[in-house]
């Protein structure tokens, strides 16, 4: 066998097991964000430490309508409220979510793809490294000797940073603000500094979450849309030249 | 495509049929233990389901979260209003003297208490946070008789799964399973931070829930069902709050 040869379309790119685990949390990412958005016009102030509410002053406010009109948002019109299914289909998404993720974490911890794939490598954990990649997209010189199999030193601190830090705390301070969870495990909310906490917290892994996102769809497209679609969705035989 | 090895897709099909397989035990176990909350029909009941059957196998016992006398909020928020019905306008006028808790359903001695009469159980206060669906919260101290204590002057019957609470608030009804009727921190509540409960708060009389979201501790509770099934109530969903959109359990 001929291990990442470009001309070999039997080998996938993608597991199926990433491929799928992918294309789930992609739908979980949209359930979750677009009801997440819809809670938090419901009070789009936000606190720090355990309580919060319109009688104490917000650490800071979005500059929105709300969905209810016991919030004081300086509009003077309240939004269609869309609570109930929202909050329904955010901790539905949410569960989905976090079974993928334990079959992707489990499975990729056993068959050696955080290892291989998203660890940086040894020689790469330095910050030329990552600066020479940095000037790399900078002046869009094309990668030397790289055959678009691998993920370079940046991509993989990004990936590494979703999967073991945004995702865990984006759950972990989601459950902080159950008073279910917290009253089987206080420290779920006190570590975070109380409840209010946890959900300013919530809302700012969210905003990483989605500038991940963002960046990553990006950089999906300027490498060239098609061929890295074509990659996720069937496995992909052949890799065009790295265009960046 | 490479195709699939023997062992693969032995392995695949055992997988998948032990997979079926532990999915009907689940649910029949999960029926058997109580584990199926009423809103569990529907695009969200799957969700629904896992979040209440992982909650109570989790919080079988546990408290909630109580907190230290310095941490009352100075403002608590009231949110609604109080109710604008001619019958509690009038109980109100008369400083609730004949407000009355009736106890009925699957108990042995159906009973119907004054607010007086609630006070003669042992009293209990505890120091908790309200946490609305919304996203605020406060904490105050909450003082009045644990649901348990009276449940069990009334003689609940060994069949009874919910205990379903009603507003003099037309259409304001919930129920909670035992787990929660029977822990020692719901409250039947009649005062806050030391004074009387205001009506603002739900005064005269509160159920609080303190291991569920605000939404789930009526204000000015009339009456008390004692079931073993949430189906001859409203829609059949458990409470008012799935009927408007909104989960019947809100442990989250």
């Amino acid at each position: 066998m001929v291990l990442g040869s470009i001309s070999n379309p039997a080998t996938a790119r993608h597991s199926v097991l990433v491929r799928v685990t992918h294309w789930l949390t992609v739908v979980c990412f949209v359930a979750l964000l677009v009801t997440g958005a819809e809670i938090v016009i419901s009070h789009p102030r936000f606190y720090w430490g355990e309580v919060g509410n319109v009688m104490t002053r917000p650490l800071f406010t979005l500059p929105i309508p709300a969905s209810r009109d016991t919030v004081p948002t300086g509009y003077h019109f309240v939004m269609p409220d869309q609570n109930g299914w929202s909050r329904y289909l955010h901790f539905q998404a949410a569960w989905v979510a976090v079974l993928v993720g334990l079959v992707y974490g489990v499975s990729s911890f056993l068959n050696g793809h955080f290892r291989r794939d998203l660890v940086p490598a040894r020689g790469e954990r330095t910050v030329r490294a990552v600066r020479n990649v940095i000037a790399r997209y900078v002046h869009r010189v094309p990668a030397e000797g790289a055959d678009g199999r691998s993920y370079n030193v940046v991509q993989r601190i990004a990936y590494v940073s979703v999967i073991f830090i945004l995702f865990p705390l984006v759950i972990w301070t989601g459950l902080a603000m159950s008073p279910a969870f917290t009253s089987a495990a206080p420290w779920a909310a006190s570590a975070l500094g109380g409840r209010q906490s946890a959900r300013t917290i919530h809302f700012f892994v969210s905003g990483a979450l989605l500038l991940f996102v963002v960046v990553h769809v990006a950089m999906v497209v300027v490498s060239g849309f098609r061929s890295r679609m074509r990659a996720m969705v069937t496995g992909g035989g052949e890799v065009p030249e790295e265009r960046l | 495509m490479k195709p699939m090895s023997r062992r693969k897709l032995v392995t695949t099909g055992v997988a998948a049929a032990a997979g079926v397989a532990g999915l009907g035990v689940a649910a029949k176990l999960a029926e058997r233990y109580g584990l199926i909350p009423p809103d569990h029909r529907g695009l969200y009941g799957p969700g629904e389901t896992l979040t209440y059957a992982a909650q109570r196998v989790l919080t079988a016992h546990s408290m909630a979260r109580e907190f230290p006398r310095h941490m009352i909020s100075a403002a608590p928020f009231a949110n609604a209003t109080a109710p604008a019905n001619a019958l509690f306008k009038g109980h109100q006028a008369n400083g609730f003297r004949d407000w009355r808790l009736a106890i009925d359903g699957m108990v042995a001695r159906p009973m119907s208490l004054s607010l007086s009469d609630l006070k003669t159980f042992p009293v209990r206060s505890q120091i908790t946070e309200v946490a609305c669906e919304e996203g605020w919260s406060y904490i105050a101290e909450w003082i009045g008789t644990p649901l348990v204590e009276v449940l069990h002057a009334a003689g609940v019957l060994p069949q009874a799964r919910y205990v379903a609470y009603f507003s003099i608030e037309n259409d304001w009804w919930d129920s909670v399973d035992m787990a929660d009727a029977l822990h020692p921190q719901t409250l039947l509540t009649m005062g806050m931070n030391d004074g009387d409960l205001p009506v603002g708060f739900g005064g005269p009389l509160r159920l609080r829930v303190p291991r569920q979201l605000g939404y789930k501790s009526v204000k000015y509770i009339t009456r008390l069902t004692v079931t073993d099934s949430m189906k001859g109530f409203g829609k059949g969903l458990g409470s008012a709050s799935p009927e408007g959109g909104y989960s019947w359990y809100a442990g989250i």
